[in-house]
């Protein structure tokens, strides 16, 4: 079963506590993008068999959002970090890189 | 080909079962076919038979980096049904199911389609106004279901417990046409039907790479070398995010995992397929005996082919209250298989931001009932330029907001 620690109260619990609510970190498009960018923003995900950036909800818990990197084809948890942040902290980024030499963001 | 026969069945009989042939043949890879289908499950194979079939398309090849109905094809629980609300989901998914009726004698392959019915239970009273709603809808698209009331379920189904305290049986969307098949048997006999026609089938072959020029397809790199192609189409479920990626497009779709469940093997107590929505859980006995269990799909991204414990725990806690004579059941084996769901839930039919590279994909949790349709229209999706069946199912209809609001995938039993 899928663990996770949640940042905010501190408290580790299984899957079943929390709730998942799909990617992190998307852009949201402001007023006068186009189309394509707003339909990007709403629906395009990266889907990734891998390393993927999430967001969770401490729902059976203190009730707060946060993220969590976690990698989709073993669903080993390489951190979690608070949701006040545009993009993964570098500690949770040297944490993929330890376990995952040669990974870069976005897979490319 | 040699087919099928009652009289084949005599003559191998009468020598030793040495004339059986081969049910599809596994060529190497040529340097360049007209059009090449990645995914040998059961609608990347419907895709190549009826683009051979239908339109004369036979210098084909299915590429499959496992084997061949390995994916999702081999991990569902085979329900053949076609009672939806939406027209453009009804009138594929009745395809489907209307193609289903003649597949054996189609393919010379006897997929064991049994149209046993299948009963939706409303047991809520949202339940019932929305399954009375679809029955009027598919009265309109000529698709056969009808409301019926608690005592008939009973009568259809007598090990249903209707009078669940917390959920009681209040009535149920009934398509008696609707029923099971045998999903391997489903991608073997497309299989041997491609074969025969001349379409090879190159199964321990995985795509690595999409190669195009300018904004079109030039063909891929496999693991059994470069291959060249007019046409590309992606038929990957699951994995649809990931050759999207090499083609170098988005796509609104998140892979989840999905589980299903069997039991030890009991003797005949239904012969229906039963579906509990609001408690998520569904259940159908195989011709071996096995009560056939599928419930709910994971909330997160994954792709480990294997679900989470506790939507077991959630499924068969929710069936013993409808079903209580499970209840002492032992399970068998349980599995899970990775689904590609779309932002709507319905769907993806269509052309691709790359010239030449269609994709069929975004099923969800229903692409099985969906196989001959959905490979009907892929094959004239790619043959034409445009299926009627397809249309409504384009990606471009994210951007312009022509959702087909049909939970056809959602993440709940159906």
């Amino acid at each position: 079963m899928l663990i996770l620690t949640c940042p905010c109260c501190g408290v580790t619990g299984e899957e079943t506590e929390f709730h998942a609510g799909g990617q992190a970190h998307l852009q949201r498009s402001g007023p006068g993008a186009s189309d394509e960018a707003f339909e990007a923003y709403l629906f395009a995900r990266e889907n990734p068999r891998g390393v993927h950036f999430e967001r969770w909800r401490h729902a059976n818990g203190c009730g707060k959002w946060f993220h969590a990197a976690r990698c989709t084809l073993t669903l080993e948890v390489f951190g979690t970090y608070s949701a006040q942040t545009t993009q993964p902290p570098q500690e949770v980024l040297d944490a993929i890189a330890k376990r995952r030499p040669g990974w870069t963001e976005g897979g490319k | 080909m040699r087919r099928y026969s009652a009289f084949a069945i005599a003559r191998e009989a009468a020598r030793h079962h040495q004339g059986w042939e081969r049910a599809w043949r596994s060529p190497e890879p040529k340097k360049k076919y007209d059009i090449i289908i990645v995914g040998a499950g059961g609608h990347g194979l419907a895709t190549a038979y009826y683009l051979g079939k239908n339109h004369g398309l036979t210098n084909i090849a299915v590429l499959e980096k496992g084997w061949l109905g390995g994916g999702n094809t081999g991990r569902n629980t085979t329900i053949i049904r076609s009672n939806y609300l939406q027209d453009p989901s009804a009138a594929i998914y009745e395809k489907a199911r209307s193609l289903y009726e003649t597949l054996s004698q189609d393919l010379n392959y006897n997929i064991m389609f049994s149209p046993r019915g299948v009963m939706m239970l409303a047991q809520t009273q949202h339940e019932i106004r929305g399954y009375q709603r679809t029955a009027y809808a598919n009265a309109l698209q000529g698709v056969a279901t009808e409301f019926i009331g608690p005592q008939r379920v009973k009568e259809l189904c007598p090990i249903i417990e209707i009078g669940g305290p917390r959920y009681p049986v209040l009535g149920a969307l009934w398509q008696p046409r609707g029923g099971t098949a045998r999903h391997d048997a489903v991608a073997w006999g497309y299989a041997r039907a491609c074969s025969d026609m001349g379409i090879d089938i190159i199964q321990q072959c995985e795509v690595t790479a999409i190669r195009s020029q300018g904004d079109k397809v030039q063909g891929v790199t496999t693991t059994k070398g470069s291959i060249d192609c007019d046409k590309l189409g992606i038929v990957v479920a699951g994995n649809s995010g990931v050759l999207a990626d090499m083609a170098g497009f988005r796509l609104p779709l998140e892979s989840v995992a999905r589980q299903a469940l069997v039991s030890e093997p009991i003797k005949p107590c239904m012969d229906v397929v039963v579906m509990a929505n609001t408690v998520h859980g569904y259940m159908s006995q195989s011709d071996k005996g096995e009560m056939v269990i599928g419930g709910g799909t994971d909330g997160h991204n994954n792709y480990t082919q294997r679900g989470s414990f506790h939507h077991i725990e959630e499924t068969v806690r929710a069936l013993i209250e409808t079903f209580p004579m499970i209840s002492r059941l032992k399970m068998l084996r349980q599995w899970g298989g990775i689904v590609d769901v779309t932002g709507d839930r319905s769907p993806i039919l269509s052309k691709t931001p790359l010239e030449g590279c269609f994709i069929n994909g975004g099923w969800g949790t229903g692409g099985f009932k969906a196989i001959p349709g959905s490979g009907w229209a892929m094959a004239e999706l790619m043959a034409k330029g445009a299926s009627p069946l397809a249309a409504a199912f384009g990606l471009e209809r994210f951007r312009e907001g022509r959702f087909i609001d049909e939970s056809v995938a959602a993440g709940v039993a159906h």
